[in-house]
């Protein structure tokens, strides 16, 4: 029978919870890394017992960890992540140029096509690629350098390259996500790079429709559709049909239409996971009640998801790399919250169920699927 | 050998125990014993200073002798009571909530 491993990464340590695959059962394994950050921990879709994780520190910085085990034993491997060139400035929050300074690591993106190969996104916002498994970093500064990066600008949680998204069909193809700068695509395996933000619209910003400076959340993409892609905006659901050129809304009737997390079932492509969030300022539910919103028509039909969740007092919220489906047939979906839960439906989403309830504040959730 | 006390933190992250010694050849400073430090373990490479500025990191400090060396140029010498390993020299992680 399939396993399922998930991976969450929260504000004092990593966890790995594994279940059979009824999804009913679970262990829990941790906390690894007791009393770093992690950012975000993945697994390669090619060799799924090679995880990476991001562990960081205010005081002792980015380290790097790889297990060859699935996450049984890690081992630390290379963390230096050196600017290409001279970096050069981008806009602080006060609108002045301030210089391009490493932070940490984001988001980690294991290659669909080499278990080698791997992608970090860092703050100050920059891509960084790895050919031997994590052991040596070189930026991709065609991003960085490709005109619009002394623009950008932090958002609140720093200027941060957070989504990376790979297309299946073509290993030179990559989109990214800045915040707060927008999204990007390259063609050319990362050599050059362009804005792909038409349609957004963002009022936070003096030109509503600028080409740079928008707060993309986070996006995803249906493996079978790689040029659907879907995007949670700072406010605003987004989606686009040919690969970034252009963006429509399609938050319809959501609640409320700002939140940090997007993604899609994993057997049906137009079958999308929200979870509203109130406001920019007030990062709680609507109403105090947790709900995930599901469209089964790729946005603007949404329908409330709340059989399990708390439906009163509940204010936490649900960061952008805090949600993952896995591929079993009846597709698990998954999420963690600020308040330290890991919730999991193993029905796409009709139900639901506390995985563990007191952890460390939630930073990211990972699915992996398991022969 | 200069003893080097290091924190909670890099002690797990180094695999050792509290205490660790490093031979220093020539004058004893910061930058020598951090040079020998991360020599021997290398996974502390940028995360007492700076991979390549080789600048303390804000939240780091050292302290020896009671005294606080943080601002100390690195290539000063370090106190004779740790040069000869009478006293360790302590990297601390700062006091800064968490």
């Amino acid at each position: 029978m399939s396993r399922v491993r998930v991976l969450v990464g929260t504000r004092k340590g990593a966890f790995v919870l594994t279940a059979d695959g009824k999804r009913k059962s679970w262990d829990v394994s941790g906390p690894h890394f007791a009393g770093w950050e992690i950012y975000h921990l993945k697994g390669s879709p090619l060799d799924p017992d090679r995880l990476y994780a991001s562990q960081t520190s205010g005081w002792f910085g980015q380290v790097i960890q790889r297990s060859n085990d699935g996450g049984k034993s890690w081992e630390p491997t290379g963390n230096e992540f050196t600017y290409d060139g001279v970096p050069g400035t981008h806009q602080w929050y006060d609108g002045t140029p301030h210089p391009w300074e490493f932070q940490r690591v984001w988001h980690l993106e294991p290659s669909l096509f080499d278990a080698d190969t791997i992608y970090a996104g860092v703050e100050d916002a920059a891509l960084f690629r790895s050919t031997d498994g994590g052991g040596s970093w070189q930026e991709l500064s065609g991003l960085r350098c490709h005109g619009t990066g002394r623009h950008w600008q932090p958002g609140a949680g720093g200027m941060c390259l957070h989504t990376i998204v790979q297309d299946p069909s073509d290993a030179k193809r990559l989109y990214v996500a800045i915040s707060a700068a927008g999204a990007f695509r390259t063609d050319d395996a990362g050599a050059s790079w362009r804005p792909i933000n038409r349609g957004l619209r963002s009022q936070g910003i003096p030109d509503p429709d600028a080409e740079v400076g928008h707060c993309v959340h986070r996006i995803a993409m249906h493996r079978s559709r790689p040029g659907v892609l879907f995007m949670q905006k700072h406010w605003d659901v987004m989606r686009s049909d040919d690969a970034g050129e252009a963006w429509v809304e399609v938050s319809g009737n959501l609640p409320t239409d700002f939140g940090f997390p997007i993604d899609v079932h994993a057997h049906e492509p137009e079958t999308i996971y929200v979870v509203p969030i109130k406001s920019d300022s007030e990062h709680f539910p609507p109403e105090g009640k947790l709900r995930v919103y599901r469209s089964r028509t790729g946005g603007n039909e949404w329908e409330p998801l709340t059989k399990g969740l708390p439906q009163r007092d509940c204010y936490v919220n649900v960061l952008r790399d805090a949600m993952a489906v896995d591929s079993l047939d009846s597709c698990g979906v998954y999420f963690g919250t600020t308040g330290g839960q890991v919730y999991a439906s193993a029905d796409a989403g009709d139900t639901w169920a506390p995985i563990v309830r007191d952890l460390p504040a939630v930073l990211s959730v990972e699915a992996q699927t398991l022969p | 050998m200069i003893r080097v006390v290091l924190p909670q933190h890099l002690r797990t992250l180094a695999r050792v125990g509290e205490e660790v010694e490093v031979r220093v050849e020539g004058l004893a400073t910061q930058r020598a014993v951090l040079d020998a430090l991360e020599a021997g373990y290398p996974v502390l490479r940028g995360t007492i200073r700076g991979h390549t500025n080789e600048r303390r990191r804000p939240f780091v400090r050292f302290f020896a002798c009671e005294q606080d060396l943080s601002h100390e140029s690195p290539d000063a010498p370090l106190p004779e009571a740790v040069v000869q390993g009478v006293e360790p020299l302590l990297i601390v992680g700062a006091m800064a909530g968490g």
